[in-house]
């Protein structure tokens, strides 16, 4: 299903696909590790102007901040770099990685008292499976396969390097942009309109 | 009398819809199967792949099925949770008679008991007004052999011409028009074809939460470079990144259509080979788009000349293209009209029968294809057969061993059904799988309708809102307890497997039609032990018609993971693309353009009404909800009706986000929140129709049908609203936890 030509499957998330029907969320919930709760986030930007959506996984930094800001010292990694949950005999639950993680990825779960994250379903990935998100994604926003595979079918380029202040963040799952070094961006010339700008072209008919 | 026997609050607290919130034992009980079973979702016409985990005869989670090609393992949120419909504290497990002073208003009763009642009011009302005053509806959630099977039934065993199916709500207009313009009513290409196209037009459907798993077939096409165009009131999940936007106003598809049509003309982007070669009729329908200037239609559509122009032009000048709509077009009554306009565009510039190229539907019920070529349409036999046609009797009369004039003539469309039921025509109803009360348009309409019923029996795996109004219910069997064959929207043919066994004392839904039959004297027309000898009987049924199922067998369809009719004979590889050659299905070969002068809706705003009403459906959501409004994690996406409005709308009514509003058309009113977002016309309101009684879309949705398909006006009506006194906080579930915060949502 996934490695082609040797290279290893990696997750790649492409918000600008995403169509908000929750099949993510549903599924995170049905996942073996974690069954009933879901892991995932999924946000509505502003749905009074758009229906755009997000979503949002794990990004399982390579140094991770939710990692360096646990008075516990409760949140490890795996070899293969999965950032897991909280250990639950560790957990304090104070929280401090749900406020510092610069993606918002860690839950801290009252009920059971541990932060809870998404480790991109590890169980399912160890065995060759993809993560249950991206298996069952419509939109393929929440993607799971080979670099190869991505740049032979799919338009955009993955980006997983992140500047945060003066934190540079690099992550294990991907995102999708149009161009990688895009340059300085001209923000005076400003861009084409684009029928987004007023959908039902109420701006001519105003008057 | 078919009313509820006892009030709503006392048949819900007995029946539902309550909801499941977690597998059989619980979250924590683990997932070890006995076994996985390879079968599809019982929901929309896709029909996607998923593997159910079957333990102790109970479903207990799903998998993946990344083999099975339409969908490699995508599911939408219907497709993870449908597992839950199953072990659910609603579903019926007794046979059931209407009984004011039961708890509940029903008394649990003996199978015979109940068909003998069914059988002997059957025979008083057929014997005191004649066959056809006991109708049966029937749905496409059905197989294809359980569909076959119905036809037969209605007219070899109760032997009315009153037989009609709720795809009549769904999408006969495309049925009709691409029989008369195409000479076939399939889907012409498999869906691998959507990724071929260089232009994608999505005319009237909200492909994200009604075809989810299509959006990954048109981002395959965009990935290559394809442009997309989208055709629709609102600006829906896939319209948001769409190149060009047409931004439609309800009920002036077919303008919309006829200037594009003009504008080909007039640039001569044509095909004129495929045109002279292979069509017929073009200067019919050039001339009734002579006058159709897209300023014109800008005046009609309320889409901008400059937008019109330049679909055309990406229609018009793009190798290739797929034109795909859905019930946005074909729920009015001019669907057919809207659908010929469409086909007109994919015959002038030569869209068929290639790669990449079409004008299709996109099919929304889970056999809506297959289930509407089997019979059980009021004016169809096997095959897609015209029941009126001479041959096309006597052929299936030679199948079912039975002398032609035993088969009854055309009956009435769902919605006449209604209508005679509601004017006294009609005395007796068995229905199967259908929700009228809150699928069918002007619901106070059917409610009164139902409540005239002298007798009233329904098949179904949970008491529907209609069925609360049966005098006798027979517990029938959920998509997966049974098996057989189904058609996805490709026209490709899937095998369902049964994963458990009906529950307590309800049986398979084939075996409840035959002891009907049996009691009624019929059993030598259905001497079927298994659903498979059903299946080889539609074959023979279906052999020589346009849906051709005779070299299809249970065997080639499991190994090849479906197959595409026709399939006339035994060893041909199936059909996945049609008019490959440009041959269409007319008996000259050639396809027919069709004239298509605009008309307006049957209903058009005026100072009373001056806001248009469409309606339609949420990604949550199934239809009338039967099954997704008893599952728990599907209703805490979307649960309950909203009525969605553009700011500027809702400032001249003086009502903000989450104020409740009254909307009020010439059939009846419902008060519920405003919805209120920029991402839709400011004319017009959307409400989504899945709810019963005072939350139904369809109080306000207007009865009038199409005069060709008989397809009611779903689409488009005119309504007026006022502020109503409070207002309720609305959920959207996408910013909620659904494990946790949903948990402790109290449901409303």
């Amino acid at each position: 299903m996934t490695s082609h030509f040797g290279d290893s499957p990696v997750f790649v998330i492409d918000q600008s696909r995403c169509i908000g029907c929750e099949a993510c969320v549903q599924a995170c919930v049905e996942c073996g590790t974690h069954r009933g709760q879901s892991l995932i986030h999924l946000e509505t930007i502003d749905r009074a102007t758009t229906t755009q959506t997000a979503p949002m996984v794990c990004m399982h930094c390579q140094d991770p901040t939710c990692a360096q800001v646990c008075p516990a010292d409760a949140i490890k990694q795996t070899e293969g770099g999965i950032v897991q949950s909280a250990l639950k005999p560790r957990c304090i639950g104070c929280s401090n990685c749900v406020l510092a993680c610069p993606f918002g990825v860690p839950k801290y779960m009252a009920e059971l008292d541990q932060m809870m994250k998404c480790d991109m379903c590890t169980d399912r990935t160890s065995e060759g499976l993809k993560p249950m998100c991206a298996s069952v994604c419509p939109s393929e926003a929440l993607w799971y396969g080979t670099r190869e595979e991505f740049a032979a079918g799919r338009r955009g380029e993955l980006l997983r390097e992140f500047r945060f202040g003066r934190q540079d963040v690099q992550t294990l799952v991907y995102t999708v942009v149009d161009d990688v070094e895009p340059g300085p961006l001209d923000v005076l010339t400003g861009r084409a309109r684009s029928w987004l700008d007023d959908p039902f072209d109420l701006e001519e008919t105003a008057s | 009398m078919a009313r509820p026997p006892v009030s709503d609050e006392e048949l819900t607290e007995r029946y539902g819809p309550h909801l499941n919130e977690a597998p059989p034992g619980g979250w924590d009980h683990g997932l070890d199967p006995d076994r996985t079973v390879e079968t599809h979702c019982c929901f929309c016409g896709q029909q996607c792949g998923i593997k159910l985990k079957v333990k102790d005869n109970e479903v207990i989670g799903f998998e993946p099925w990344y083999e099975f090609p339409f969908n490699e393992g995508k599911l939408c949120p219907k497709g993870v949770k449908r597992y839950l419909q199953g072990s659910h504290p609603d579903r019926l497990l007794h046979p059931l008679e209407r009984d004011p002073s039961a708890a509940g208003g029903f008394r649990q009763v003996g199978w015979d008991r109940a068909l003998d009642r069914v059988v002997s009011e059957i025979r008083r009302i057929q014997a005191e007004h004649g066959p056809d005053a006991f109708a049966m509806l029937s749905g496409v959630s059905l197989t294809n052999e359980k569909s076959y099977l119905i036809g037969k039934f209605a007219r070899l065993a109760l032997g009315t011409a009153n037989l009609d199916y709720n795809g009549r709500f769904c999408m006969v207009s495309a049925g009709a028009g691409n029989k008369k313009a195409l000479g076939v009513d399939r889907a012409p290409n498999p869906w691998s074809d959507i990724p071929l196209a260089d232009v994608v037009w999505v005319a009237g459907s909200n492909v994200a939460e009604t075809f989810p798993i299509t959006t990954s077939y048109i981002w395959r096409a965009r990935d290559r470079g394809a442009r997309l165009i989208v055709q629709d009131p609102r600006v829906v999940p896939l319209a948001r990144t769409a190149d060009l936007f047409l931004p439609v106003r309800p009920g002036t598809d077919s303008a919309l259509f006829g200037a594009v049509l003009h504008e080909l003309i007039r640039r001569d982007w044509l095909d004129h080979e495929f045109i002279d070669e292979h069509t017929v009729g073009f200067d019919e329908a050039a001339a009734a788009v002579a006058d159709m200037t897209p300023a014109w239609a800008a005046s009609i559509t309320g889409v901008a000349a400059a937008r019109i122009e330049q679909a055309a032009e990406w229609w018009g000048t793009s190798a290739t293209g797929m034109l795909l709509h859905a019930r946005g077009i074909e729920q009015q009554s001019k669907g057919v009209d809207n659908v010929l306009g469409a086909i007109n565009l994919g015959l002038a510039t030569g869209k068929f029968g290639k790669p990449g190229c079409a004008v299709s539907t996109i099919t929304g019920q889970g056999n809506g294809q297959g289930g509407r070529e089997q019979g059980h349409k009021c004016d169809q036999l096997p095959g897609n057969r015209d029941i009126t046609n001479p041959e096309h009797r006597a052929y299936v009369a030679g199948v079912w061993g039975c002398d032609e004039s035993e088969i009854p003539g055309k009956g009435l469309s769902a919605e006449e059904i209604i209508e005679a039921i509601h004017d006294g025509s009609i005395k007796g109803l068995l229905s199967i799988c259908f929700n009228p009360l809150v699928s069918a348009p002007d619901s106070n309409f059917t409610q009164e309708a139902l409540d005239k019923l002298e007798f009233y029996a329904v098949i179904d795996f949970f008491l529907s809102e209609s069925a609360q109004h049966a005098d006798v219910v027979l517990p029938g069997s959920l998509h997966e307890e049974d098996e057989g064959t189904s058609t996805s929207g490709e026209g490709r043919i899937i095998k369902i497997n049964a994963a458990t066994e009906p529950p307590g004392e309800a049986r398979l839904d084939w075996k409840i039609l035959i002891d009907i039959a049996e009691r009624l004297g019929r059993r030598k027309y259905f001497p079927y032990e298994s659903t498979r000898e059903i299946f080889e009987e539609l074959r023979l049924a279906s052999a020589g018609g346009t849906a051709d199922y005779l070299g299809v067998t249970w065997e080639r369809v499991e190994a090849e993971m479906g197959m595409f009719w026709p399939v006339p004979e035994v060893g041909h590889p199936g059909t996945p693309r049609l008019f490959e050659g440009g041959k269409f299905f007319h008996p000259d070969g050639k396809a027919r353009f069709h004239p298509i002068p605009f008309r307006e809706s049957a209903e058009v705003v005026d100072d009373e009404y001056p806001i248009w009403l469409t309606t339609g459906r949420v990604v949550s959501q199934y239809l009338s909800g039967t099954q997704t409004r008893r599952i728990g994690a599907l209703v805490r996406q979307y649960p309950e009706p909203l009525c969605e409005m553009h700011p500027r709308l809702a400032e001249q009514l003086g009502v903000g986000d989450c104020d409740l509003v009254t909307v009020t058309s010439r059939r009846g009113d419902m008060t519920l929140p405003a919805h209120v977002v920029a991402t839709i016309r400011p004319d017009t309101v959307f409400i989504p129709y899945h709810w019963p009684g005072a939350k139904a879309a369809n109080q306000l949705t207007n009865r009038a049908l199409d005069p060709i398909s008989r397809m009611p006006e779903f689409k488009v009506a005119a309504v007026r609203i006022a502020p109503a006194a409070g207002r309720r906080d609305t959920t959207d579930e996408r910013d909620l936890d659904l494990s946790e915060g949903g948990r402790d949502l109290s449901l409303r």
